[in-house]
């Protein structure tokens, strides 16, 4: 049963208010919108610090709705919630191809390396010129959260077999 | 002309859109699975407004949430909007939220159509 405590104390330690694992779709992403805005509604969040949770949250779960069946069903996504004194994260897991790591990674550099304005110009840029995916995507929702956020993206890669790795995205919002 | 007349839910705006009562709007959040899809009836409904439209049309967006799958599609609504002779987007926004203010701007320099920006 050491599990439980195990698991229990890596979410206080990371400050964990909320974590899902499993399949995503857009009913779970309704169910952990709702409970992270009664969280935030019960602490007396302030609006504007809700609303831009509740964007990086939404354009995160979609991400992962969106892509998850490019992947096999045993392959599933992990989504997080973490509240400390000065900030909000919002941080996910999911397994990725090999193939799309490359151009992933050089839209997140690129995402990163723009200021307010940068990243203004791009998510214009894109949505006058991109049409939307099969996916239902728009291209824009890392613009979105670096944006909302004002910080920015962190990311890694880690291995998981030959064909996947493990995407791991975290997006703070400060609470200043 | 028929009358569009979507209900709001958790996650896609209320529509109506009227020519007779001269009802024209977009309100609360959009984030559907698939906004291509939702938005589909409102595009086709402007398409149908645009042959035969009223001699002014004050269309109101008032979203207190999108996703950025829908906001690709409400610059699609906008498009579709813009060579409607009289039209006016009126762009509302919470006081206190500078980002919806902001999308409004940015949708404004997108299209040739005048906005009006309100508060709620």
């Amino acid at each position: 049963m050491k599990y439980i405590f195990d698991l229990h104390q890596t979410m206080l330690d990371h400050n964990l208010i909320l974590v899902y694992e499993g399949e995503f779709t857009q009913e779970i992403t309704k169910s952990v919108l709702a409970m992270a805005e009664r969280n935030m509604d019960s602490s007396g969040e302030e609006s504007s610090i809700k609303r831009k949770v509740f964007n990086v949250m939404v354009e995160c779960l979609q991400n992962i709705v969106k892509h998850a069946e490019d992947i096999e069903a045993n392959h599933s996504a992990i989504f997080m919630i973490g509240k400390r004194d000065n900030e909000y994260l919002i941080v996910s897991g999911n397994p990725i191809e090999n193939d799309h790591i490359d151009g992933l990674k050089s839209k997140l550099e690129n995402i990163n390396g723009l200021d307010k304005d940068g990243l203004k110009s791009l998510y214009k840029d894109i949505i006058k010129n991109t049409e939307i995916s099969d996916k239902g995507g728009a291209g824009l929702g890392f613009v979105d959260m670096a944006r909302k956020s004002g910080n920015p993206l962190e990311f890694d890669f880690l291995d998981m077999d030959n064909t996947h790795k493990f995407f791991c995205l975290k997006t703070t919002i400060s609470r200043a | 002309m028929e009358i569009l007349n979507l209900e709001g839910t958790e996650d896609t705006p209320k529509i109506i859109l009227d020519k007779g009562n001269g009802i024209f709007e977009i309100s609360g959040r959009s984030l559907p699975e698939d906004s291509a899809e939702f938005y589909q009836p409102v595009l086709d409904w402007i398409d149908e407004y645009s042959k035969d439209p009223n001699s002014s049309t004050d269309f109101m967006i008032k979203l207190e949430y999108f996703n950025t799958a829908s906001s690709k599609l409400i610059l699609d609504v906008l498009s579709a909007l813009e060579d409607i002779e009289g039209m006016t987007i009126l762009w509302y926004f919470h006081e206190d939220d500078e980002d919806m203010e902001e999308a409004g701007e940015e949708f404004s320099e997108l299209v040739e159509i005048p906005f009006e920006f309100k508060t709620y």
